[in-house]
């Protein structure tokens, strides 16, 4: 038992918890993600079948879809990106507040999908730094949810400050994260 | 029923000539006729629904656009297609039929976008698809299906993510259904998937 261990007895600290500040900001933000519903095709569906009381989101603590980029702070791509929409994304992608995470959601917003065309932007990563890349065509809410609780594992590695001056200096985020290739061992 | 349709409208319109069709009656009708002809379509013949306002590619050959309409009239529940030439290979142009069925507006304003066929007469002719400043016409034949690299229509954005309209990748492409047989089998894919966008196409 040479394990240490944060534990709160009230009897030695009264009303005190000790902890880092890395630990509860990150803690506060990953259980309170406000997504932004960037809906452009039929992912949209499944992310509103994500949002419903079947699957239901809020059960992770991300529920409340704004459709505001003000009060968001992660942007779900769901659809296909035109070069004529890249604009809006990225202006949208823009107009949230730091700190802020962008989810690609299904085959068309990581990579363009079936749509090897002129008009379609083969992944909106060319445009704005995802975060979480979901497969399926569209994904299975599941998996859309298997995505957000990843987000909200790597926002609770994120360093809380140092992150915020990383991404101005670099403008992209760091190495993604692939949904549905999770980790055996 | 067909038949004498096309003698009841060739009586008035001798301009008009048959068009072969796998479905419905089909009309080829010349340019300078052409609002008069859906004029009395619409108001004598029954034809009161504009369905469909498309164009044909013929590449190489001489006239090299061909304007499509489909009507339906709802009475008769009969559809009549008709076949417009133009006369300009290289700027095409028609006759717009914003005049007579509200429904060719942004008919029209597709079949500029993606063909480059200026339709005259039309109220508010701008692209619908692709973005105002973009110089193409991508359905043409000389088009390619992966796209041509042209800027971003948002500058500032460009500059931003240095992103800009690429071609896209076709490797082995274009993807197409096999057509019939179950769904697991007909999943659009690539038909000749041994060359790649690094991999040279091999000819034979």
């Amino acid at each position: 038992m040479n394990q240490q261990t944060v534990a709160y007895d009230s009897k030695v600290e009264g009303e005190v918890i000790v902890t880092q500040a890395d630990a509860v900001i990150n803690w506060i933000r990953k259980h309170s993600v406000w997504p932004m519903p960037m809906g452009l095709a039929c992912c949209a569906i499944e992310l509103m079948a994500a949002g419903g009381s079947r699957f239901d989101m809020s059960r992770f603590g991300m529920e409340v879809m704004r459709f505001s980029p003000r009060q968001a702070d992660c942007m779900i791509v769901a659809g296909t990106v035109t070069y004529k929409m890249a604009e809006v994304v990225r202006r949208i992608y823009e107009q949230m507040a730091e700190p802020k995470w962008v989810v690609a959601m299904g085959a068309c917003a990581s990579t363009g999908g079936m749509y090897r065309s002129y008009a379609t932007l083969q992944g909106v990563d060319r445009i704005v730094p995802v975060d979480v890349y979901v497969s399926g065509c569209p994904p299975r809410p599941e998996a859309l949810l298997d995505a957000m609780i990843k987000l909200q594992d790597k926002i609770g590695r994120e360093s809380a400050f140092k992150n915020l001056t990383a991404r101005k200096a670099s403008g992209a985020a760091p190495a993604p994260e692939m949904a549905g290739a999770g980790k055996v061992s | 029923m067909a038949e004498s349709e096309l003698a009841l409208l060739q009586e008035r319109f001798d301009c008009l000539t048959e068009r072969e069709s796998a479905d419905h009656l089909a009309v080829n009708c010349p340019a300078a006729k052409l609002v008069e002809f859906c004029t009395a379509l619409r108001d004598n013949f029954g034809y009161d629904m504009l369905v469909d306002v498309t164009a044909v590619d013929w590449d190489a050959q001489s006239p090299r656009f061909t304007g499509i309409y489909h009507f339906l009239s709802l009475s008769k529940h009969e559809y009549l297609r008709v076949a417009v030439d133009c006369a300009d290979d290289i700027n095409p142009t028609l006759p717009s039929l914003c005049d007579l069925y509200a429904a060719a507006n942004w008919h029209e304003r597709e079949t500029y976008d993606l063909m480059g066929i200026r339709y005259e007469g039309h109220p508010d002719l701008r692209r619908i698809l692709m973005w105002d400043a973009y110089p193409y016409h991508p359905l043409r034949k000389d088009f390619p299906l992966a796209g041509i690299e042209t800027p971003l229509p948002a500058a500032d954005v460009a500059a931003q993510t240095g992103a800009s309209v690429l071609p896209a990748p076709m490797m082995g492409g274009p993807f197409v259904s096999s057509g019939d047989g179950p769904m697991s089998q007909t999943e659009p894919r690539a038909r000749d998937e041994s060359w790649t966008e690094k991999k040279e196409k091999p000819t034979d």
